[in-house]
């Protein structure tokens, strides 16, 4: 059961990053590790609905950038003292993480059920261009920094953990990551999961069966995209700072890639691609240093664009579903 | 006389020259199997997707059970009791045997919205779906991919997943198509068996099976209705001669 | 209402612009059934390409002739490499292929002319205004693009509604086997089809070179206004990019011009600045939501065979 196993060990391996980069002198590295356990909350509800639900969207950022500056706007108003819509700001991660994963999930449902009115390319172009002016409405928000975005002064205090530590930061980072993980776990294979992943197999079976398939759709796609605003969230704490790059369309881009690199339609998948993605994002650019060609360090992209379409044209099942074979699918 | 299970009235469908329906008046009653039968593009298929909604009528009415569905969506017809198999098998072939009848007995309950409890090893699902199966002699291939079954399974199993909707109408778009005559014969003592327990409403091109057990036939051209009765008139009437079975 | 006519028609300029992208794109994904991320990168490809002869030869009519024709080439590689390995993909592959690309094209065009943006200059000669309407001067070069986008437009409805080449195109997307049953070339109707939305992508990147910086990136803001354009127009549809073209244009740079005035009547002027712009960017968005509401398939949606 190498399904069983896969999970287990790779928990482990996350649960000794932080002290292996301190033995190997390298603490630096738990900052690069909390951005993989973040981005992999993000991938991993974007797989929700292109592996089980059959909906490409490629407006993913929109929703994790709008749980960043939910948390940045917050805290600054909090910082500055000043009221948000009448009521006292406050800085506790509680009352704004919950907050960030509401305002997201209720922009989804919006998006969700204007763009789910269409399918194929249109849904693509659409979730595409709705993230984008998500994008445009922030950069116009002089209030709140406009291009140049919103410094956050420090993390949103959780009771009973030092919060600018970043080993505890990383930790509780995994730990939502797991909780994420296990709810996605029990939903794909409930009833909800099963209705799902059948419009995905045939739209116009699951009708024929009295199943209405954009309710099942719709409610997924806000799912999704309170994962994706739970995981903005920590990314603004992680990086102390919300910018609108956070929301733009390339960084959709980028999630949907750690999706496939990972395996679509599995669980766990994406999370391995967030490893990849974020390990070549690193590394790409020391190995053009390494092959003395130093001034191609920023332009690691050069070989990464073609290595994505050889990835695509090639190896489609991800590295997951390559490490598991037959078992990565589910039945 | 009992309320019909279905009638059209009036209805019509064109896609620009070509007539689907025109003008149809059609009755099924309750209980009975009624055959749809006609040349190619005589407009059958498409007279059934019309009644499941997949496609709407420019004009007309279908009232199904005495209440106008007309205007109401695909799912919502299902729910209310009308169901269907496609001409093309149409199963969830990344799914087990089992997992596809459990979807439907789950569509029929309404109980799609369960975030937390797995669904496969739910009694109240899997009990009626394994029944529906046994039925069906599927039994054996609970656990196997649909996708692996082979085509006269699959016609099995596509039967399956409408009967596990319990329907009060159900429409069977050539269930026999691409089977052997073996498994064609068994097909036809099956739904032999199903009489009583819901109307049918069956397209089929194979005549021996459409004699065999339908009650009413109703034929089909160009979109017309030209002839409605019990078979032994259809099988002397001029005009279906004529259109259709002089052909033969 | 002389700034308003003005205003007018610089939406007519920026839907002429959108309309070149757009009538490639949805020709391409009309016949082909491919959605070509890359497109914006065909756009950027003719600016630099038309930004460096303009460098060369000092001669602005050889930039606007360099451009199309890189950008076809550019385009004819790019399907003979890549793109015609996705026809019988799905949507997810296509995407993420095309993406790849953009990361590519982007990082090419970093390495050979830097991040910093190149500027071109309008041309002496069409660096003047006339008067449309008295009182209300309009730049030459402006009036140019419009001319020259609607000729095209214009060739564009000829060739595909007229010309044999165009019948084939039509053809080609609702029936390959019986394309291929005439003797035709699938493959290289294929790839002509795909260059010559590269040219007409390109094209438009040469006009644009002097109004806007030639830079990185330039392509994708534009590509995003485009798939707008297309979902409003209709996937397929070339009339359906022309209305769904001028309709954007028109609409973003009116709001643009005239919002925070209007905002300025009902609303202290500190908060009218700040939600006006806010309004103004979006406006189109909420144009395509709106007509999403009304009409899902778009404006005009492709019925059957004919494409244009």
């Amino acid at each position: 059961m190498r399904r069983r196993i896969f999970p287990l060990i790779g928990l482990a391996v996350f649960m000794m990053l932080p002290p292996l980069a301190t033995w190997i002198g390298e603490p630096y590295l738990v900052s690069t590790f909390t951005r993989i356990v973040i981005f992999a909350i993000a991938a991993v509800t974007l797989d929700l609905l292109i592996g089980f639900g059959g909906m490409v969207s490629f407006g993913h950022a929109a929703f994790f950038g709008l749980g960043a500056y939910v948390s940045g706007i917050i805290a600054h108003h909090a910082a500055e003292q000043i009221t948000l819509f009448g009521l006292p700001a406050t800085d506790q991660a509680l009352i704004i993480w919950p907050l960030a994963i509401l305002v997201s999930a209720a922009a989804a449902l919006v998006i969700g059920f204007l763009s789910l009115r269409t399918s194929g390319v249109h849904f693509i172009m659409i979730t595409l261009a709705f993230a984008q002016m998500l994008y445009f409405l922030f950069v116009s928000m002089e209030k709140y920094g406009g291009d140049d975005g919103l410094m956050m002064l420090e993390r949103n205090p959780l009771p009973g953990l030092d919060m600018s530590d970043d080993w505890s930061f990383y930790y509780l980072c995994l730990g939502l990551l797991a909780v994420v993980l296990f709810i996605l776990g029990r939903l794909i294979n409930a009833r909800f999961g099963m209705v799902l992943r059948s419009i995905k197999q045939s739209g116009p079976r699951a009708r024929s069966l009295g199943i209405s398939s954009l309710a099942y759709r719709l409610t997924a796609f806000c799912i999704a995209g309170a994962g994706a605003g739970l995981a903005g969230a920590l990314m603004a704490n992680h990086n102390g700072f919300v910018s609108p790059a956070l929301l733009h369309w390339t960084l959709s881009g980028d999630i949907l890639i750690m999706v496939v690199l990972g395996g679509i339609g599995t669980l766990y998948g994406p999370v391995l691609g967030a490893v990849i993605f974020l390990a070549l994002e690193e590394f790409l650019p020391l190995a053009f240093e390494g092959a003395g060609l130093p001034g191609f360090k920023e332009h690691w992209r050069v070989v990464f664009g073609p290595l994505l379409i050889v990835i695509v044209l090639f190896a489609k099942s991800g590295l997951y579903g390559f490490l598991l074979g037959k078992e990565a699918a589910d039945v | 006389m009992s309320e019909p299970a279905l009638s059209l009235s009036g209805l019509n469908k064109r896609f620009g020259a070509v007539v689907a329906a025109d003008n149809l008046e059609l009755e099924v009653a309750a209980g009975e199997i009624h055959a749809l039968i006609g040349p190619n593009g005589a407009g059958k298929t498409t007279l059934i997707a019309q009644i499941s909604g997949e496609l709407a009528p420019d004009s007309g009415r279908i009232r199904f059970l005495g209440r106008d569905i007309t205007g109401l969506a695909v799912h919502e017809r299902s729910r209310a009791g009308l169901g269907r198999t496609y001409q093309i098998t149409s199963v969830f072939k990344d799914f087990n045997v089992l997992n596809n009848v459990i979807l439907a007995v789950m569509a029929r309950k309404g109980q799609g919205f369960g975030f937390v409890r797995p669904a496969r090893s739910d009694p109240t699902l899997r009990d009626p779906a394994m029944e529906i199966l046994r039925q069906m002699g599927l039994e054996a291939r609970a656990r196997d991919k649909a996708g692996a079954l082979s085509h006269g399974e699959q016609r099995q199993l596509e039967l399956a997943l409408a009967l596990a909707l319990k329907p009060k109408l159900l429409m069977l778009d050539e269930p026999m198509a691409g089977m052997g005559p073996e498994d064609g014969q068994n097909m036809v003592e099956f739904l032999q068996g199903l009489k009583g327990d819901c109307a049918m409403l069956l397209v089929e091109h194979d005549m021996d099976a459409v004699f065999a057990l339908a009650d009413t036939i109703s034929v089909l051209d160009y979109g017309r209705l030209i002839a409605s009765g019990p078979p032994e008139t259809i099988r002397t009437d001029e005009a279906v001669r004529r259109a259709y079975l002089g052909t033969d | 209402m002389l700034l308003f006519f003005e205003q007018l028609l610089n939406g007519v300029q920026l839907g002429v612009f959108l309309f070149l992208l757009a009538a490639g794109l949805t020709l391409i994904f009309g016949i082909m059934g491919v959605i070509n991320l890359a497109h914006g990168s065909l756009y950027m490809a003719g600016a630099f390409a038309s930004a460096l002869a303009l460098r060369l030869s000092g001669s602005f009519t050889l930039a606007l002739i360099a451009a199309p024709l890189a950008a076809g080439l550019v385009g004819l590689a790019m399907e003979v490499i890549v793109i015609r390995r996705l026809y019988a993909r799905d949507h997810l592959d296509q995407v993420l292929a095309t993406f790849g690309l953009i990361l590519f094209f982007n990082e090419i065009a970093a390495i050979s002319f830097g991040r910093q943006p190149l500027f071109m200059n309008i041309p002496p000669a069409l660096n003047s205004t006339v008067e449309l309407l008295p009182g209300a001067p309009y730049p030459v070069y402006r009036l140019l693009i419009i001319i020259a986008g609607l000729l095209v437009a214009g060739l564009l409805y000829v060739l595909i509604s007229r010309s044999r080449a165009g019948s084939l195109i039509r053809a080609g997307s609702t029936d390959q086997e019986m394309l291929s049953a005439l003797g035709i070339n699938v493959k290289m109707l294929f790839a002509l089809v795909f260059a010559f939305g590269a040219m007409l992508a390109g094209f438009a990147g040469g006009l644009a070179g002097p109004l806007l910086s030639v830079e990185i990136g330039m392509g994708e803001n534009i590509l995003i206004l485009t798939f707008v354009v297309i979902v409003i127009g209709g996937i397929g549809s070339i009339r359906g990019a022309f209305a769904g073209a001028l309709l954007v244009g028109i609409a973003d740079t009116l709001g643009r011009a005239f919002l925070p005035g209007l905002l300025k009547l009902m609303l202290p002027p500190a908060e009218a600045d700040g939600i006006a712009a806010g309004l103004a960017s979006m406006a189109i968005y909420i144009l395509m939501a709106g007509i999403l509401i009304w009409r899902p398939a778009g404006l005009f949606p492709p019925q059957g065979r004919s494409g244009a």
